[in-house]
């Protein structure tokens, strides 16, 4: 990489390798066509001057040369439409295991939470060859997680998580952009991901924080009076929460959700919204109580609930169910919501 | 009015009446015609303006130009001022309005009173997005994107959407006049077959103005709501959501762009078969690919979305019909290449900018296919690369477009012909301008710039001055057409009725036409672009 004048970025994430040869293949069907265009109408420009040709031929057309060009154009087009999905397939879909970090946007910062407690403000620390997952959101306004470097962006929206992930191949900082236009400081709004080696980051991940970001979750939980109801013995006026996150909640009006982070959101700041079946809509609403980063910790609290150690080994701390009774042998989870 | 001593000039459209009172009450589509004109060149420089000062803002890295605030309403207003205010009025308000009556021998439009009634709104529009400037100017990007537009702008968000929800009508009445006309007021002889394509392409335009823009108007009426009154129905916080504002404002604005292209794309076929001296190569298939572009146009918007957060099988579906819009596009071009073979070709000004057309839309037609694409598109959305995608498609395209248009009707239009050298310098400034302007941006794109930002890294600061340098060239190239076409209106030669011996109804009466068109309504028993028979009498120029 020229240091003076870049004109590619760099590529650091496996993804990155997968988007440019893409992005080449465009490139080059993109300069075909824009060549045998340019030198088509160059060479019947020159060939069929007025000068030259003083008498134009009428020529109606020709369906066979019209489906030539249709058709053509349209196996490419579907030969790039595959190739496109098969990628925006694998960005979407993160991999079992991968690392969480957790991100939320404000006007105008990138704040971060890492699961073994650490917070950040525009710099983001990953380990090199794991996958990371980012789950994200929003305090006010749309922002969008971008690193060019990894070729990957995801909106970040309020009222909502939305995901991405990469897998970082070489170490270095490289740029984080909010790329959706979000007021004032749009350009301000800018940071760095920092790609470590897994010894370096190990021993980041170590320094400096209280404790996890599940426990400061185990301590919202008890300080919001969550643990009153959310009982681990079915004794609760609300459902068992142990054990619940990736599974199907049978819902009061015959759906079927499945638990996931934004269904945990959204029950604590609308529990009335989707009821598990078999409970009242009893819940108090959080809407307005609770900022983002205390929704996050609670998330990442429950997501541990009963899942031992079964998350990567980078979670180092997981929360023990430490309110009434421990872990539950795997019930009916159809009775068990985040109501 | 009464000179009488000077040999008699016959009565046009422009010397039929004079005094203030006879323009702003005409009916007369000609004259509606250059009422749009004025105004929507106004609009130019205004857009055009606020332009400058985004590329001025970018030589430098640091945003030490204006302030954050400031620069976000100058690239907001520099978009809703040149979409909604210049392009999309651009073809179809001022030559389509021109031209469509001429080209099927009816006197007038349709509705005369509701075309005149489009320009009204067209100005209480304009009226009202000026004193939203003057006011203190919206920065929530052209595209008002919630829950920023109606909860956290500190802007004039409110009369900003409105003048966009008024402009609106407008645009709905010239699409109703066009559609009403084209089907009911054919000359004698004129049919569908025979339709020039410029006509195909705007009655295409005009369908999507008629179906797409209710949808903005609601959309933005919806905003203007959320934010006066605080229902909830883009703003989370309120139980709104904010990708509902996404879908429906992309419904009419990806349609939107078509409103824009599909009229250009007419002009050019006009340009190429008049100045090849041929039929249009496949005029069945050009016409049917305005059709199909209007139509598959509706159903790709959510390619605006790929990465906002919607379903993965949504975006599939999305993305696979992006790229079928993407094969009429292609036909066309290849239609108008083909269109040239065997031709007799000659390179006057209209011609220069249609083949700069032709190729400016291939290069931004293709760009499209990046973003068509799913897996890259997830990498170059909402950087350098859409701009550059998308304004190789609105100047490189639409916009050379209705320069080649005003070009081929001027000697039309005002009686008058332009001085032919400087209207060729000009035609090479905007070409490499506008080249050097946003070539650089597709690079800077892939690299990550991203839009709308004022401060940017060091490393794009080359790019950027690349960019700035051809910005003031392209200024250059729309600065001397303003100046010799004001001139020729009084120093130009007479053009005759058709100096281009171009084929067509327009070319058939005099110029500047009478103010209803045709002596005689005329009775058409010729095809479309019968350059064979017009060719055939003449004698053989320039003996070799």
């Amino acid at each position: 990489m020229w240091s003076n004048l870049p004109l590619f970025p760099p590529a650091a994430s496996k993804m990155a390798h997968q988007v440019d040869h893409l992005y080449f293949f465009l490139v080059g069907t993109t300069a075909f066509f824009t060549i045998l265009i340019v030198c088509l109408l160059g060479f019947f420009a020159w060939r069929y001057r007025r000068k030259k040709n003083p008498v134009a031929t009428q020529i109606e057309g020709s369906m066979a040369l019209e489906l030539t060009w249709t058709l053509i154009p349209t196996v490419i087009a579907m030969f790039i439409f595959v190739w496109g999905a098969s990628i925006y397939f694998a960005e979407t879909r993160p991999p079992r295991n991968a690392m969480e970090v957790y991100a939320v946007g404000k006007q105008w910062m990138w704040k971060f939470q890492h699961q073994q407690g650490q917070r950040e403000i525009n710099v983001l620390h990953v380990p090199v060859d794991r996958d990371v997952r980012m789950i994200m959101t929003s305090q006010d306004v749309i922002h969008s997680f971008f690193v060019p470097a990894f070729r990957i962006k995801a909106d970040v929206l309020p009222g909502r998580y939305t995901s991405t992930w990469f897998h970082a191949t070489v170490p270095g900082r490289y740029h984080l952009f909010c790329s959706q236009y979000c007021g004032t400081q749009h350009s301000g709004m800018i940071g760095e991901v920092v790609v470590m080696e897994p010894a370096a980051y190990e021993q980041w991940a170590a320094s400096g924080s209280d404790g996890s970001l599940a426990s400061e979750g185990e301590k919202a939980f008890m300080q919001y009076g969550c643990s009153m109801c959310h009982r681990a013995d079915y004794q609760g006026r609300g459902p068992n929460l142990v054990g619940l996150f990736g599974k199907p909640v049978l819902l009061d009006d015959g759906r079927t959700v499945i638990a996931d982070e934004s269904y945990l959101r959204e029950s604590i700041i609308y529990p009335g919204a989707k009821i598990a079946s078999g409970f009242k809509n009893i819940m108090p609403n959080f809407q307005g109580q609770i900022s983002e980063e205390e929704l996050i910790s609670l998330v990442a609290y429950i997501k541990g609930l009963g899942t031992g150690q079964s998350n990567p080994p980078a979670t180092m701390a997981e929360p023990t169910a430490v309110y009434p009774v421990g872990p539950q042998p795997e019930k009916s989870q159809a009775t068990s919501s985040g109501k | 009015m009464a000179t009488a001593v000077q040999p008699v000039e016959p009565t046009n459209y422009l010397n039929a009446d004079y005094g203030i009172k006879s323009w702003l009450l005409t009916t007369d589509h000609k004259r509606i015609a250059m009422l749009y004109l004025i105004s929507i060149t106004f609009f130019f420089w205004i857009g055009g303006l606020f332009a400058m000062l985004v590329r001025l803002e970018l030589l430098t890295p640091a945003g030490d130009l204006m302030q954050a605030d400031t620069y976000n309403k100058v690239f907001t207003m520099h978009g809703v001022t040149m979409v909604f205010f210049f392009l999309i009025p651009s073809v179809p308000a001022v030559l389509g309005n021109f031209l469509v009556p001429l080209m099927i021998g009816a006197k007038d439009l349709a509705f005369p009173r509701i075309n005149l009634l489009s320009w009204y709104i067209y100005v209480a529009a304009g009226c009202l997005w000026l004193y939203t400037i003057v006011n203190g100017g919206v920065d929530t990007g052209w595209t008002f994107y919630t829950p920023l537009s109606t909860a956290f702008s500190n802007t004039h968000v409110i009369t900003g959407a409105l003048s966009v929800f008024i402009a609106g009508f407008s645009s709905i009445f010239t699409g109703l006049n066009f559609i009403v006309t084209i089907h009911r007021m054919r000359a004698p002889g004129m049919t569908w077959q025979r339709l020039p394509l410029f006509l195909w392409a705007n009655y295409a335009a005009a369908v999507i103005m008629v179906l797409g823009t209710p949808v903005l108007a609601v959309t933005l009426l919806l905003v203007a709501l959320e934010r006066a009154f605080n229902i909830g129905v883009f703003n989370p916080q309120l139980g709104g959501d904010p990708l509902l504002f996404q879908h429906l404002f992309w419904f009419y604005s990806h349609p939107a762009v078509y409103i824009m292209i599909l009229p250009g794309m007419g002009v050019i076929s006009e340009i190429v078969a008049c100045f090849s001296r041929k039929r249009i190569f496949g005029y069945n298939l050009v016409a049917l690919a305005s059709i199909a572009i209007a139509v598959l146009g509706f159903l790709v918007w959510a390619h605006h979305m790929f990465v906002a957060g919607i379903s993965l099988y949504a975006a599939l579906v999305f993305s696979l019909l992006s790229f079928f819009v993407a094969i009429p596009s292609a036909i066309k071009v290849f239609n108008w290449t083909a269109t040239m073979y065997k031709g007799s070709i000659r390179f006057d000004t209209p011609m220069l900018y249609a083949l700069g057309f032709i190729g400016l839309f291939t290069i931004g037609g293709l760009t499209g296919l990046f973003l068509a694409c799913l897996g890259v598109d997830v990498h170059v959305h909402d950087t350098y690369f859409i701009i550059a995608h998308f304004h190789y498609i609105m100047v490189g395209g639409m916009v050379m477009a209705y320069m080649g248009g005003l070009h081929f009707w001027w000697p039309k239009i005002s009686g008058k012909l332009y001085p032919e050298a400087w209207a060729k310098l000009s035609a090479m400034f905007v070409f490499f301008g506008f080249n050097l302007t946003f070539f650089p941006q597709f690079v800077l794109g892939y690299m990550g710039m991203p839009r709308r930002y004022q401060s940017y890294p060091p490393e794009f600061q080359v790019l950027n001055v690349l960019s700035t340098a051809g910005a003031s060239i392209l200024a250059v190239g729309y600065v001397l057409p303003m100046i010799y076409f004001l001139w020729s209106l009084r120093y130009g030669q007479n053009a005759g009725p058709n100096p281009w011996n171009a084929a067509g109804l327009e070319w058939k009466t005099a110029s500047p036409p009478p103010t209803f068109n045709f002596d005689v309504t005329p009775v058409v028993n010729w095809e479309a672009y019968n350059y064979d028979e017009l060719d055939k009498p003449q004698e053989v120029p320039l003996a070799s």
